[in-house]
């Protein structure tokens, strides 16, 4: 049985901060996580694993420095790690990327038997939820998003039942496998790595697989392979408000006359 | 070979303005075809000079504008040497655009706005009809029609609700198979659709069932998706500009997919306006038929649990008064003073991710990226600094007021009215003087 992770490294953007001069990102010093939902990925594949046997690989796209973020996946105990990074892989959008991870799990799949891939349900820099479906679709997956409880694997029969989390609701879903899911916080806590396992993990391989590995069409990877393209970042302009009064010396004073505005424009609830 | 007489026009190197790499994911490295833009481990770019040819294919594919091009010492010299020699040098043409014959055919096939309809037991999810609003605007800038797909199982009222805000057209599927949503038969259902009609847009809510779907009707359409899409607009070449928060939400960024058709975005809830309802509204309904069976879709849905949320759950996206606190609000206790200007307008309390991170106040009353999208009459944000994560979920409020003793802090810059003060007398101050005009009253 293969269980297949998709991680990716992000910069954790909720320490992102924009200068307020240039009104550019002030990205010094911003710390390089594994993207907080893909850790859930890791901790069910794990749990799966450990319950049912076979083994769990990591697989991450991303820049030769991503290596750091796979071994992160096997200090918490994956089996294998496999790195896809590749020039031509770069600058990809949601399409783009589902295309390199699709293959490189195809390729995983050619020596043992695929049951699942498991994905965070977003990335918290992206936060398109979109590689997901598109690893699902691309391989004839079953697809199953906002997973947060898997209720029963069955092997033998090759169905899964889960529970997905979706607004005011929740879902109980059974499907055949191979089936690809994608994963909530709220499945389970993530386990720390081990020291054994971390110094393991130190010496231990992380295959790198570039596009001569995976040789696909050039046209339908990296940016090439883009249907999106970004047109023009920017930060959001806004128009000035008022201040009113000085409400460090006055707040009554202050109060009254936000009072005032808002009773003018007939905004209270009177 | 001869060599030419005179020296070469030099093409420039370019280099990296400080402060403006956006670290958009490596597009300056992969475009370039000397293997000169090497991205390291903060995801900027560093470009070899000894490689660069001057190509400018960095330039223009960087989204941030961070690069540019300029002339070393050496190239400096060569260029008034030139220009000393024979004035003006003419510049060779770009290169041509490849196939364009091709996109042109595609982009021209391709017409009509449509607007998914989620449903959930026979009932739609507003952002649907908040899609139409926003769908009729667009479809009314390009000049064609602005159609509804409906798929359900006894679902025909949908469709005419779909009239009542402003479909001009409903595709309706109705058939048992499509009871429950399931990736499938759904993706099934709108690829007939789309093969056949062939739109130029496609909109969905950013909800579970929306995101679930639209990434897998774009895969196999091979088409461009955006996600989460905050602004939408029509260019002059009739491409969709699709404007969504990036990076975590600290900055914006306005998308195209101007090669493929249909272009697809996703929105997420009470971010575009619920338009007015006009029950008196007719249209055209175009039946179509699946051809997939029951048996043939081994994905069952077992079972659906509706959320028997407890009493003290608090529905803060469809609020009309909400008062917000952050990490200004110092602890958990202090939120009652909070409670009490809500009560006295009738609205309910909300958070930004700081107090939600620290365990003062549930995560359902989160506003924010992460959270919930809010646009109530009045957003009144308590000790909230205004990371730009929070303001694109409240930006939208009719009437923004900020309380903050920092008046530097960027929720000023959003909001109609600012108090720099210390909360904690304004906002009892605040709840005063409304009691005593409602008593009044």
């Amino acid at each position: 049985m293969l269980i297949v992770a998709c991680i990716k490294q992000v910069p954790d953007t909720t320490q992102v901060k924009i200068d307020p001069v240039t009104n550019t990102l002030v990205r010094q010093g911003i710390p390089i996580i594994v993207n907080p939902y893909d850790t859930n990925a890791l901790e069910e594949s794990l749990r799966l694993r450990d319950r049912f046997g076979g083994r769990v690989v990591a697989v991450s796209m991303g820049p030769p420095n991503a290596d750091v973020t796979l071994r992160k996946a096997l200090a918490l105990g994956v089996n294998e790690a496999v790195l896809l990074s590749d020039r031509a892989f770069g600058g990809a959008d949601t399409l783009a990327t589902s295309c390199v991870l699709s293959a490189a799990i195809a390729k995983l799949a050619e020596e043992d038997e695929l049951t699942l891939v498991v994905c965070g349900k977003q990335t918290i820099d992206g936060d398109t939820a979109q590689v997901g479906p598109g690893i699902a679709t691309r391989m004839g997956l079953t697809q199953l998003t906002l997973v947060d409880s898997v209720e029963n694997l069955d092997l033998k029969a090759r169905r899964i039942r889960v529970r997905r989390k979706l607004e005011g609701r929740h879902e109980i879903v059974e499907a055949p496998l191979p089936a690809l899911l994608t994963v909530v916080r709220e499945i389970n806590r993530p386990r720390y790595p081990t020291v054994p396992h971390r110094l393991d993990s130190l010496k231990a391989e992380v295959k790198v697989w570039d596009n001569k590995v995976l040789n696909l069409d050039v046209n339908t990877i990296g940016l090439k392979g883009s249907p999106t393209c970004v047109r023009r970042i920017f930060s959001p302009e806004r128009e000035k408000g008022e201040i009113l009064g000085d409400a460090l010396r006055d707040p009554a004073g202050a109060t009254g006359l936000l009072v005032e505005k808002l009773v003018q424009k007939d905004l209270l609830p009177l | 070979m001869n060599k030419p007489k005179k020296p070469k026009k030099p093409r420039g190197k370019v280099r990296l303005l400080e402060g403006k790499c956006a670290a958009c994911g490596a597009r300056c490295e992969s475009v370039c075809p000397v293997d000169g833009v090497t991205v390291n481990a903060a995801g900027e770019p560093v470009i070899s000079l000894d490689r660069c040819i001057g190509c400018l294919k960095c330039v223009k594919i960087c989204p941030a504008q961070a690069l540019e091009v300029f002339f070393t010492v050496e190239e400096q010299k060569i260029l008034s040497e030139l220009a000393r020699l024979e004035g003006e040098v003419e510049e060779a043409a770009a290169a041509v655009a490849e196939g364009a014959d091709e996109i042109a055919a595609v982009l021209g096939s391709h017409r009509g706005v449509w607007v998914f309809v989620e449903q959930t037991e026979g009932k739609a999810a507003t952002v649907s009809w908040e899609l139409l609003g926003k769908g009729a605007e667009l479809a009314g800038t390009l000049g064609v029609e602005l159609c509804a797909m409906v798929l359900g199982d006894h679902v025909d009222h949908l469709a005419q609700e779909a009239f009542s805000y402003g479909a001009t057209k409903v595709y309706l599927m109705d058939e048992p198979v499509l009871k429950n949503y399931r990736t499938e038969p759904y993706l099934k259902a709108i690829l007939a659709l789309v093969r056949k009609y062939k739109p130029e847009v496609i909109l969905m809510g950013a909800t579970g069932q929306g995101r679930d779907l639209a990434g897998a009707v774009a895969t196999v359409l091979k088409t461009g998706l955006t996600a989460d899409c905050t602004g939408l607009g029509i260019d002059a070449d009739r491409n969709l500009l699709q404007t969504r928060p990036a990076f975590g939400g600290n900055i914006m960024a306005t998308i195209l997919c101007d090669r493929f058709r249909p272009q697809m975005a996703t929105v997420r809830p009470h971010v575009m306006r619920l338009p007015v309802k006009n029950p008196e509204a007719r249209g055209e309904i175009v039946r179509e038929v699946l051809s997939l069976k029951e048996e043939d879709v081994l994905t069952k849905v077992l079972e659906i649990i509706s959320d028997g949320k407890g009493t003290d759950h608090v529905d803060i996206s469809g609020a009309e008064y909400i008062v917000s606190g952050g990490r200004g609000m110092m602890n958990r206790e202090n939120f009652s003073i909070l409670k009490e200007l809500a009560d006295e307008l009738g609205g309910v309390v909300g958070a930004s991710r700081s107090a939600v991170d620290a365990g003062w106040i549930p995560h359902d009353r989160q506003v924010g990226q992460t959270g919930k999208t809010v646009r109530p009459k009045i957003y009144i944000a308590c000790g909230i600094s205004g990371a730009i994560q929070h303001l694109v979920g409240m930006q939208d409020s009719d009437t923004i007021i900020a309380i903050n003793r920092d008046k530097d802090a960027p929720i000023f810059e959003v909001a109609a009215y600012g108090l720099v003060g210390d909360l904690f007398q304004i906002v009892p101050e605040l709840t005063r003087r409304v009691r005593e005009l409602r008593t009044r009253k």
